[in-house]
């Protein structure tokens, strides 16, 4: 035995209390081990089958608590969209009576209670999934008499509930609906994906736009109350309680100022169009909107499917947001991505002079500047101030483009055209950038009456002024204009600004690592900036009218596409201010808005006079309207 | 006192690598027994929280895994070092004790209403987690010092005074649960150093006649001594299925949940656990997530590790060659047996609620770290008497 084996410094008249004791401790640690064993067999093995059917009684009922949805803030922490409770009716199909005609009964109560015909009522269910325990949302925001009603006659009832709920707010109207999109009930597909586990029929979960990418953040934790109910389904009490968790708060990097700024001028236009503006280095969004648009809050309220059809379906398509879903040529905003081109890959240097007689012959095909102007001799900053369309031409003929590339194509992509941006809200275009394979394949299937001929370098002197079956979002123009006035960063373009807990405590900042850093020498850089900046800011320059008496230096590219015979042209302009420090790229598109200075570019004026709280004054949009342009 | 220092060397010098790493001199068994515990834990945590924190569902495996291999590195680093020469540090140690709590008191921050907790750059810690195992190595030197001469009863309150000190500092957080496992510790301590029955017998008559003056007195004259919820948690164990909204609500789910597992545990349609807003079910009711989830031999399996840890720990009382590592020894077996038997018992239904983990099972970087400190002063007084042993 170790017990032999005594402490040498223990006082001798210890000794034998010592042994005591600790047999003492340990007779008592053995005890408490031989209790819990006894204790655990009877539990367990004894009485196993008596708990077990405790733990899956069927008296106890699972109520879902849901939680609210955390808010999105502007980035000075305006409140965009926040949530109201309302009460709601909930229909759960399953529930309902087997019996055809005591179904038929229970419904027609339920609609004279409601103001529902039989019909609208079948509506709801059908515009809702189908799924087992789905349930339909009948009604929102009882009278308190219906409410009182049905809660005292539940038996009469069976399959509807009375809940409360949360719903989306918007307070500021249609402001940034394109952007902050939607929140609604989760889908029978949506609830089998991965992200989704652990949610229910019936949950809210984020549907469109920052509401579907920060949704985890937003949608908070759902809680439950259980409920003991007697044999008739009765609650008899409430047996415990895990309260719900209201989501984080969302804080955007948006200006709600600017976006309201940019969103009434797009309306006080009047016409299709969208803008985008982006800080240059960081690719936080400051603004951005598109008109049409429509009010979020027709979602918060249950409508029945044509009622939904209808909403969706009006002219000018409302629910499409055109500034990173509108896909469409640039026009003359493209030249910059063509002279990255043309000087990078060495096919002229900046003081290659053209001569711009207002007209080229390409094989046999005279294409002329618009408006038929004759520029002269002139080199790349030039051709850039007064937009020569011929110079450009001339660039598109001699650079090359085969199978699925060319030498245009390859730096298009590089500045993330013809490819979606990976932007924080879903389904954001990738456009277009046509290549010889691209056309070559639609030719041949016959799927699209427009390309009705094979690609021919045509096609490229096309490409080269933005013009043909190129197609750019604003966002991606915005991003290429970006990484031209940054140094040559493809900047992640978001929305997000951080994640705040209920604490307002920032539990997540949002800062997307940029897409890739561009290969572009400074010298072409600064010729192009140098060219904009002429544009905007000499006489003679495509959107001097607009631009030329802003209190500082800023280089903007007016563009006018054309759509097709009969329609008129689409304006846009992007411009990077201010010229010698780039913060913040506009980019602005009109559709069917004429010249790029007589629409686009008055309202990236305002945004612009906006964003350096400039006062409006002096030269601005309506003047230089008249004064047209030359293209 | 200078007679322990001869025997304070510890084994020749080996090659410096091997030296650091060197496990030969710990007991085997309950280090295996420790590891084996962390490890049910992280395993517990991994299949009962996978479908919880949507967006994270490893986030308690992975930070209770990571508190195990710093606990398990500060238990081997610990075994290391001579643990007799703490007893010359026992003032410093013992002012940090009471230090720390003292300041955790005045500005920590207040988790559900109780301030225990003092933020430190990378995490929250609980000065009260570390102060259990300081406690046992303080107040068994001081103690020891006073060991050669007979015990008289004031010498015996100023003893108990030391131990009552920081427990009640903690109470007043108030943690009621750690305060106990302070006092358990102070008890045993006394209890191993050889206090005369007559004290112990003494002191509990005294401890009844006052608790129930207080008592009596403090309702008298409108003060609560304990706050509502203690008493509540308290004594609502004596009568459990009165009503499920009150008190012995967690208890009595726990109790379901942990014989509803039977013989071999519901797995993944444990849903007592999981849905039954257990509201401590990472920490203070984790053996009841284990009860029903692993059922009789995963909850057995538990109990067993434990009695081989309490066994060994027990063992090393016997072999400790200084009287000072009896003491100690004896300090920390009270510890960690109490909070195990407390807790296991709190989640069958034998014992009151009062917010005590189960040690190295129940999530918690403080409590995980605290105990692997413990078991690695247990390893040194085990790795000293070895070393004497070879000679």
């Amino acid at each position: 035995m170790y017990l032999l084996d005594r402490p040498e410094d223990i006082p001798p008249r210890l000794t034998n209390r010592l042994n005591l004791r600790i047999a003492i401790l340990g007779a008592v640690v053995v005890a408490a081990i031989a209790t819990v064993l006894l204790r655990l067999w009877s539990l367990q093995i004894l009485d196993g089958p008596h708990y077990r059917a405790l733990a899956q009684d069927h008296g106890v009922l699972d109520v879902r608590v849901h939680p609210p949805r955390g808010e999105i803030l502007d980035r000075d922490g305006k409140v965009l969209v926040d949530n109201r409770t309302v009460m709601t009716l909930q229909l759960r199909p399953s529930d309902l009576p087997n019996d055809r005609t005591e179904r038929r009964r229970e419904l027609a109560k339920l609609g004279d209670l409601l103001g529902l015909s039989q019909r609208e009522i079948h509506q709801r269910v059908r515009a809702t999934p189908q799924y087992a325990g789905y349930p339909v949302v009948l009604k929102q925001g009882l009278d308190r008499q219906v409410l009182f009603y049905l809660l005292e006659n539940k038996e009469s009832f069976p399959g509807v509930s009375v809940e409360r709920a949360y719903v989306r707010k918007y307070p500021e109207g249609t402001l940034a609906a394109h952007i902050l999109g939607l929140a609604g009930q989760i889908s029978p597909r949506q609830l089998k994906q991965q992200k989704y586990r652990g949610l229910q029929p019936g949950d809210i979960i984020g549907q469109a736009g920052v509401e579907y990418r920060y949704d985890r953040f937003l949608r908070g934790t759902a809680g439950s109350q259980r409920i003991q109910v007697d044999a008739l389904g009765r609650p008899r009490r409430t047996l415990g309680n895990r309260p719900a968790q209201a989501g984080d708060n969302l804080r955007l990097t948006l200006d709600s100022g600017l976006q309201e700024v940019g969103e009434s001028a797009l309306r006080a236009r009047g016409l299709p169009g969208a803008f985008v503006a982006m800080n240059v280095h960081s690719g936080a969004i400051v603004g951005m909107g598109s008109y049409p648009t429509y009010d979020p809050s027709f979602y918060t309220e249950p409508h029945t499917k044509s009622e939904y059809d209808v909403f969706g379906n009006r002219p000018g398509d409302p629910l499409v947001d055109r500034a990173d879903q509108g896909g469409y040529p640039t026009g003359s905003t493209f030249k910059p991505i063509t002279a990255t081109a043309a000087l990078e890959d060495g096919l002229i240097t900046p003081s290659t002079i053209f001569n711009d007689t207002g007209s080229l012959d390409i094989g046999g095909l005279v294409v002329h500047n618009a408006g038929g102007a004759a520029n002269g001799p002139i080199d790349m900053s030039t051709a850039l101030k007064v937009s020569s369309d011929v110079y450009f031409f001339n660039l598109g003929l001699h650079a090359s483009a085969s199978g699925r590339g060319g030498q245009i194509q390859d730096w298009a992509f590089k500045y993330g055209l013809g490819r979606s941006p990976d932007i924080d809200i879903p389904n954001a275009s990738a456009g277009l950038i046509p290549t010889p394979t691209w056309r070559n394949r639609v030719y041949r299937s016959h799927k699209n009456p427009y390309i009705d001929r094979p690609w021919n370098q045509g096609d490229n002197v096309n490409l080269a002024v933005g013009q043909g079956d190129v197609m750019v979002t604003p966002l991606q123009l915005a991003r290429a204009y970006a990484a031209l006035a940054n140094g040559g960063t493809l900047v992640t373009p978001h929305l997000g600004g951080r994640i705040v807990n209920l604490n307002g405590k920032t539990v997540e900042r949002i800062k997307p690592p940029p897409t890739r850093r561009l290969r572009i020498s400074e010298e072409t850089r600064s010729v192009i900036l140098r060219g904009l900046e002429r544009a905007a800011m000499e006489p003679g320059g495509t959107s001097y009218p607009v631009m030329g008496g802003f209190p500082f230096a800023v280089a903007g590219k007016t563009g006018t596409a054309e759509r097709g015979t009969g329609q008129e042209d689409q304006s846009w302009y992007s411009v990077i201010a201010p010229y010698d420090d780039p913060q913040i790229v506009v980019t602005v598109t009109v559709e069917h808005g004429g010249f790029g200075v007589e629409s686009a570019a008055p309202i990236a004026r305002s945004i612009l006079e906006h964003y350096f709280d400039i006062n409006a004054g002096g030269a601005s949009g309506t003047a230089a309207a008249s004064a047209g342009g030359v293209e | 006192m200078e007679a322990a220092k001869p025997s304070l060397t510890i084994a020749p010098q080996r090659s410096r690598v091997l030296e650091l790493l060197n496990l030969r001199n710990l007991d085997g068994i309950m280090l295996a027994a420790s590891i084996g515990l962390i490890a049910f834990s992280v395993f517990t945590l991994d299949s009962a929280s996978r479908h919880e924190v949507a967006a994270d569902p490893l986030y308690f495996v992975v930070r209770q895994s990571l508190y195990g291999v710093i606990g398990i590195a500060l238990m081997i680093a610990v075994s290391h070092i001579d643990y007799t020469r703490l007893r010359e540090l026992r003032v410093g140690i013992y002012g940090f004790i009471v230090g720390s709590i003292a300041f955790v008191l005045l500005v920590g921050t207040a988790v559900r209403g109780s301030t225990r907790w003092v933020d430190l750059p990378l995490f929250q810690f609980q000065p009260s987690e570390l102060a259990k195992v300081l406690l046992c190595v303080s107040l068994a030197a001081f103690v020891y010092e006073r060991i050669r001469r007979p015990f008289g009863i004031g010498q015996t309150l100023r003893l108990l005074a030391l131990g009552l000190l920081p427990a009640g500092l903690v109470f007043l957080q108030p943690d009621l649960g750690t305060g106990i496992v302070l006092v358990a510790i102070t008890l045993t301590v006394l209890f191993v150093a050889g206090i005369p029955w007559q004290h112990f017998a003494a002191l509990g008559a005294a401890t009844v006649l006052l608790a129930g003056g207080a008592y009596l007195g403090g309702s008298a004259a409108g003060v609560e001594l304990l706050h509502g919820y203690q008493q509540d948690r308290l004594t609502s164990f004596l009568h459990p299925s009165d009503d499920p909204s009150d008190g012995s609500y967690q208890v009595n789910q726990a109790i379901i949940a942990v014989g509803s597992g039977e013989k071999s545990g519901r797995g993944d349609d444990a849903t007592q656990t999981e849905l039954l807003f257990l509201p401590e079910r990472h920490t203070d009711f984790i053996f009841a997530v284990i009860g029903e989830r692993f059922g009789f031999m995963g909850a057995a399996f538990v109990v067993f590790l434990y009695a081989l840890l309490f066994w060994r720990a027990i063992r090393v009382m016997r072999i400790a060659t200084s009287y000072y590592g009896v003491i100690v020894a004896g300090g920390i077996v009270a510890m960690l047996a109490f909070q195990a038997i407390i807790n296991v018992g709190m989640n069958l239904g034998l014992m009151p609620v009062t917010g005590i983990t189960l040690p190295l099972i129940s999530y918690g970087g403080s409590s995980v770290i605290g105990t692997f400190l413990a078991l690695g002063l247990l390893q040194s007084i085990h790795a000293q008497s070895d070393a004497r042993g070879r000679h």
